[in-house]
């Protein structure tokens, strides 16, 4: 079937079988690789993206499903310059990363989580924002320094608005 | 002022940040065939008729092949000391012996038309007795291997002291179990193969060891090892279970040769779960004897060695275990025997900590049994019996002798870190109070082995003419952040700025030897050979400056800040490394480098003390890890950023085992936890903030005085939870409970104690 | 990790829906957020060969107050349940209890009306709706609609009341009167239930049969996971109406309930549970 979706502001149209998902629509018709498959039970986020600004686990859903809709990946999340996104550069100050491999879900689930949370709410808290990982499995890290860098990257004044 | 030892950011980050890494699965290979592996379903049995042919004929499938078309030749053991006969066929050969072993291979143009052929294939299979529990295995009833007559493939036997104990006025025995757990790296297994218009082959690995896979695919394929080319890129996570070659490896490349174009294979976490090496897998039978003022004399572990269906490393962990057996003490008398046998489940490997974390775990909890028994607290039987800080280097009864330690200055840091007097305080009002939620505190003092296999390491450092210094190891990160420690070490001695630096590993064509990442050696040999390297391409670069100045050679000043060579006495006049670079060219068509192949600096020994608090819901069995503080000590730490980060991931895996975690068999060798969904891989929600610090206690064993610390979190950790838990429990007259301390286990031991009241 | 093939059809009519349903019967399945169904299909669990797709429908999302009631569309996604002000304020258990849903990314895609047309005895939100007296709204063709009362919709293991021919579009659920108690025991925070416990207190209207004496209270008691469906433990409610105290009352939390084992609880490990978790939940919306 024919579709197109829109992955960090670029239409990708392509013709694809209707059982593909969209993390293989984002990574082998759009070629994005940065979007990583870690397993086979919607378990460890590797996979998250962003949906019209809300993080969803591309592994489970379909191409088709999301067919004129806006796709973010982490290759679409710095500026078109390269400066990084505060949530990249907190992973960065902070060494939220090692492996790499569950970097671009958690980034993209912690912008998500960050830009979901209302002006007026009180800054979040470590505690909030291990609840905000349960959808996303690191075993490098052990979390530590990722909660660290979410907390850093929550006290960026442009992320407030 | 030295940039070692300060937090230095990672190089490696913004590619990930921005692109992400680019692993085996990412990489763009025009034309290839995806693999699919058809596995057993049953975990012992005789293939009584394999039907390929509707695969064979399905849309995209370029080949379907068993093992009888291969023609590869099994692979042997993992290990030279394990029982050679056991060795594995790449493919199953009329027999399956655990539920996952591949058998038959399905190449096709795409990953669906795999996926779609699998399901056309037809296996019959005539069921064998299976044996899962490593107990029934030893009495060789039920035999993986009957040409072979036993299931035991590695033993070691150091005899049995009738009178160990003699002379201790309390002996507590005790039944543990470590449990098999898996790696769950986020990457699992993957691999590709290309082969070139001369059939030189390069193959691409997500793996610890480019070199040691060059050398085990030559092997396997049956070609000189320089007609193998591998390739690392980046590695999603290993943890001791991508240190060598899988069979499906030598597929991938066998089907490159045999098509002629290139083959990939990237697993699903399902295939994972049941392919990727387990990790730990011992049953232990304790001992510990001493005196009723809480001094220990004797220690006797014997340990059961679960191996799996086809014997690895796994198997001779146990003389890991019997290495580190009395740990921080100063246990006079000691023993450790065992015994590794198959059984019909996935081969164990050397997951983090490889037989390290068993040990510690057993003499752990011994010594808290102990402690209960002659009613001392736990953490002053602990203080009377540590190796003092003056008796080093040290020889333990099972022959280790440990290089450096100050065991009570980790100890009491971790107590005061964790307001230990104040935790007992809290307990008891809980206690007195009958509280449904009670608090645990648990310690673990533990030392380790890095670098625990006696091999060298590759380093080299070469500066070329625009100033630009490269880095080759032999050394193969995962995420370690070398990249970033090695240009630490480099622009340190050479004053060339680290972003001018760059970092080649992991591909066996320009580093020409290496032995890789595993068993946490990697800063103390391949750190210390490139540093070495760093400073021998120094000596040459005075040398050639010397030249240029037309002064002697002791008369070269480096000035490692600015990176410029001057004669003494005259800073103003300098030259710089691009200059000297281009003049070793100009002299002898060489590049200006030194290369380094440093030999074993021997083992070094890491050691700390974690304290653990949890609570325990009593009625519900729930246990909450509320705090959880580490005092670790590597030696000399160069880069306390990514020491912390390794320590961080450690203590995860460690709590994971102590509470969550455990890869279960049915009594019919059926997986039971073989995804994410079933298996309890922790998340961000079961830890805490953790509370940690670093002593250093150098080591003189190699240049840099540092040892290893990837795996001392997990060592340390485990026991301190565990020891946590049963402390909560020991409220109901509970003395041990096996982990992982999932609600049903703990709420089942404090059904069972309340009925025994 | 792939899913076997399937045609794929995008409703944009309930009318349309239907019609495919009945069309290719039993080969067809419905999708919403496709969070219950698309993980089966990736391992090949389910194999339907024609997937007919609800998300393209309008006006299916939508939270409204029809005075003592709240209208959910059924494809409110989690997310929506647990942040729409009508839910914070008129049933705040619906929303703690959406909020907690699998992780972020599954909220944002998984709806309420999926979660309870799969019906798993072990998910929270079919157990919520029963407590809370909830009554489902099946849509056929030709605008025909029907109500199904939670306690007559889950008629065995991931079966229920949903016609053939039938799409569920609307859950209402009547405003919280009360104070509510909802205790689950987990082995990690985002796994299913071991165990869970949802009570409704009413103050004044009762929401379960022989419920109305003077002396006690009027109590909805839902279990999770404790059987093969969701189940009211109308021993419990019985109870509590009769005037015994919650862990009095508590000591019946299993009595109709069958209970299964699995590698994270026996049997009698979680009919203990069964007692522990509604005690509490019935001290939290009593008290």
């Amino acid at each position: 079937m024919q579709i197109s979706i829109t992955i960090n502001g670029s239409e990708v149209a392509a013709d694809v079988e209707a059982r593909t998902l969209l993390v293989q629509y984002i990574r082998d018709v759009a070629g994005l690789k940065g979007t990583n498959i870690g397993c086979d039970t919607t378990s460890c986020g590797a996979c998250t993206v962003l949906l019209d600004g809300q993080s969803v686990k591309s592994c489970t859903v379909l191409a088709a499903q999301v067919a004129g809709r806006q796709v973010t990946t982490i290759e679409g999340l710095a500026e078109a310059d390269g400066t990084m996104h505060p949530v990249q550069r907190a992973f960065h100050e902070n060494h939220g990363l090692q492996c790499g491999f569950c970097t671009p879900g958690m980034v993209m689930a912690i912008t998500s989580l960050l830009a979901e949370r209302p002006p007026d709410a009180a800054p979040i808290t470590a505690e909030e924002v291990r609840l905000g990982l349960e959808g996303n499995l690191c075993r490098c890290t052990g979390y530590h320094n990722i909660v660290v860098a979410a907390l850093a990257a929550s006290r960026v004044p442009e992320l407030q608005s | 002022m030295s940039i070692l030892g300060n937090r230095v950011l990672r190089r490696e980050d913004p590619k990930f940040l921005t692109s992400g890494g680019t692993y085996v699965g990412d990489l763009d290979l025009p034309g290839a065939v995806h693999l699919t592996f058809v596995r057993s379903t049953v975990a012992h049995a005789r293939l009584a008729s394999l039907d390929v042919e509707k695969a064979r004929a399905a849309a995209g499938v370029r080949g379907v092949y068993l093992n009888a078309d291969l023609g590869v030749a099994p692979l042997p053991p993992g290990m030279p000391m394990l029982n050679q006969d056991m060795t594995r066929p790449v493919l199953a050969e009329g027999v399956v012996r655990f539920v996952g072993e591949p058998i038959v291979v399905i190449a096709a143009d795409t990953l669906t038309d795999g996926a779609d052929a699998a399901e056309l294939v037809v296996i019959d299979y005539d069921p064998l007795p299976v044996v899962v529990d490593p107990e029934e295995a030893l009495k060789d009833e039920a035999l993986l291997y009957p040409e072979i007559g036993t299931n035991n493939c590695f033993a070691l036997q150091f005899g049995h002291d009738e009178t160990l104990f003699d002379g201790c006025d309390v002996v507590v025995r005790q039944k543990m179990i470590n449990q098999r757990v898996a790696p769950c790296p986020l990457e699992g297994r993957s691999s590709a193969a290309e082969v070139a218009a001369d059939g030189r082959l390069t193959f691409y690995a997500s793996t610890q060891t480019a070199h040691g896979v060059r050398d085990s695919l030559a092997k396997a394929l049956a070609v000189e090892p320089d007609r193998v080319h591998v390739i690392s890129p980046d590695v999603g996570g290993g943890f001791g279970a991508k240190g060598s070659v899988y069979p499906e490896d030598v597929i991938v490349a066998w089907v490159a040769q045999h098509l002629g174009r290139p083959a990939r294979w990237t697993e699903t976490r399902s295939e994972s779960m049941l392919g990727l090496g387990h990790g730990r897998a011992q049953v232990q039978e304790v001992e510990i004897g001493g005196t009723r003022d809480g001094q220990i004399l004797a220690y006797r572990i014997d340990v059961l060695q679960d191996s799996g269906a086809y014997p690895d490393i796994g198997a001779v962990l146990p003389f890991m275990t019997r290495t580190m057996a009395t740990g921080v003490y100063a246990i006079k008398r000691g023993e450790c025997s065992s015994n590794s046998v198959v059984t019909n489940t996935v081969p164990t490997v050397a997951y983090r900590g490889a037989g390290r974390p068993e040990a510690t775990a057993a003499i752990e909890r011994a010594i808290d049994c102990f402690a209960a028994e002659v009613g001392v607290d736990a953490a002053e039987v602990r203080r009377r019996n540590l190796i003092g800080a003056g008796d080093f280097p040290y020889t333990t009864p099972t022959g280790t002798e440990y290089d450096s330690g100050d065991y009570l200055r980790a100890f009491d840091l971790a107590l005061e870190m964790s307001g230990y007097d104040e935790l007992r305080r809290e307990q008891r009002r809980r206690r007195d109070a009958g509280d449904k939620r009670q608090l645990g505190i648990g310690i673990s003092t533990y030392v380790e082995i890095t670098n625990g296999i006696p091999e060298g390491e590759y380093g080299a450092v070469e500066v070329r003419p625009d100033g630009r210094a490269i880095v080759r190891t032999g050394s193969s990160a995962h995420g370690q952040g070398h990249h970033t420690a090695w240009s630490m070490l480099v622009s340190d001695q050479l004053g060339i700025p680290m972003e001018d630096i760059d970092v080649i590993h992991g591909d066996t064509d320009i580093v020409p030897r290496g032995v890789g990442t595993f068993g946490s050696r990697s800063l103390q040999s391949g750190g210390s050979a490139v540093h070495l390297a760093a400073i021998e391409v120094v000596d040459k670069a005075k040398a050639l400056a010397a030249d240029l100045f037309e002064a002697a050679p002791g008369d070269i000043v480096l000035d490692a800040h600015g990176g410029q060579f001057h004669v003494a006495g005259t800073p103003a006049l300098a030259k710089g490394w691009a200059e000297v670079a281009r003049a070793a060219l100009d002299k002898d068509g060489e590049p200006l480098m030194a290369e380094v192949d440093i030999p074993s600096t021997g083992s070094t020994f890491p050691f700390g003390t974690h304290v653990s608090v949890v609570e325990v819901d009593t009625e519900t069995g729930s246990v909450e890890l509320k705090r959880h503080i580490a005092v670790d000590d590597a030696g000399r730490i160069l880069n306390p950023l990514l020491a912390e980060g390794q320590v961080h991931g450690g203590i995860a895996q460690g709590v994971a085992q102590a509470l969550l975690e455990e890869f279960r068999y049915d009594g019919e060798g059926n997986p039971l936890t073989s995804n994410f969904a079933d298996y309890s891989i922790i998340t961000a929600m079961e830890l805490p903030h953790f509370e940690r610090a670093f002593t250093e206690t150098p080591t003189t064993k190699n240049p840099l005085g540092a040892k290893g610390i990837g795996e001392s979190g997990t060592i340390g950790s485990a026991p301190a939870v565990h020891n946590a838990v049963v402390d909560a429990l020991s409220v109901f007259g509970i003395r041990h409970v096996d982990m992982p301390l999932t609600p049903e286990r703990v709420w089942g031991a404090i059904a069972a104690a309340r009925l025994g009241d | 990790m792939i899913p076997a093939a399937f045609d794929y059809e995008r409703a944009s009519s309930i009318d349309e829906a239907v019609g495919l349903l009945t069309e290719h019967g039993d080969e067809a399945k419905l999708i919403a957020g496709g969070h219950s169904l698309l993980p089966l299909m990736k391992l090949r669990l389910a194999t339907p060969s024609v997937l007919v797709d609800l998300g393209g429908i309008a006006d299916l999302a939508y939270i409204s107050d029809t005075g003592d009631q709240l209208a959910i569309g059924a494809l409110s996604t989690h997310h929506q349940v647990a942040t729409d002000p009508l839910v914070l304020r008129y049933l705040p258990l619906l929303a703690h209890v959406a909020a907690q849903v699998g992780d972020p990314q599954v909220r944002h895609r998984g709806t309420i009306g999926g979660s309870i047309a799969h019906g798993d005895p072990a998910s929270d939100l079919p157990a919520v709706v029963l407590a809370l007296g909830g009554t489902l709204v099946l849509s056929g063709a030709g605008g025909r609609s029907r109500e199904v009362a939670a306690a007559e919709f889950h008629l065995g293991f991931l079966e229920t009341a949903i016609g053939a021919d039938e799409i569920l579009t609307e859950i209402r659920v009547p405003k919280l009167t009360g104070a509510w108690g909802f205790e689950k025991l987990t082995k990690r925070a985002q796994d299913w239930a071991i165990v869970g416990a949802v009570v409704v207190s009413s103050n004044g209207a009762s929401s379960s049969e022989g419920s109305d004496s003077s002396d006690g209270r009027s109590v909805g008691v839902a279990l999770i996971n404790m059987g093969s469906v969701p189940l009211r433990a109308a021993a419990v409610e019985a109870a509590i109406a009769a005037g015994e105290s919650p862990a009095e009352a508590a000591r019946h939390a299993s009595d109709e309930a069958d209970p299964a084992a699995d590698i994270n609880a026996s049997v009698e490990f979680r009919r203990h549970l069964a007692t522990v978790l509604v005690q509490r939940a019935l001290e939290t919306a009593l008290t």
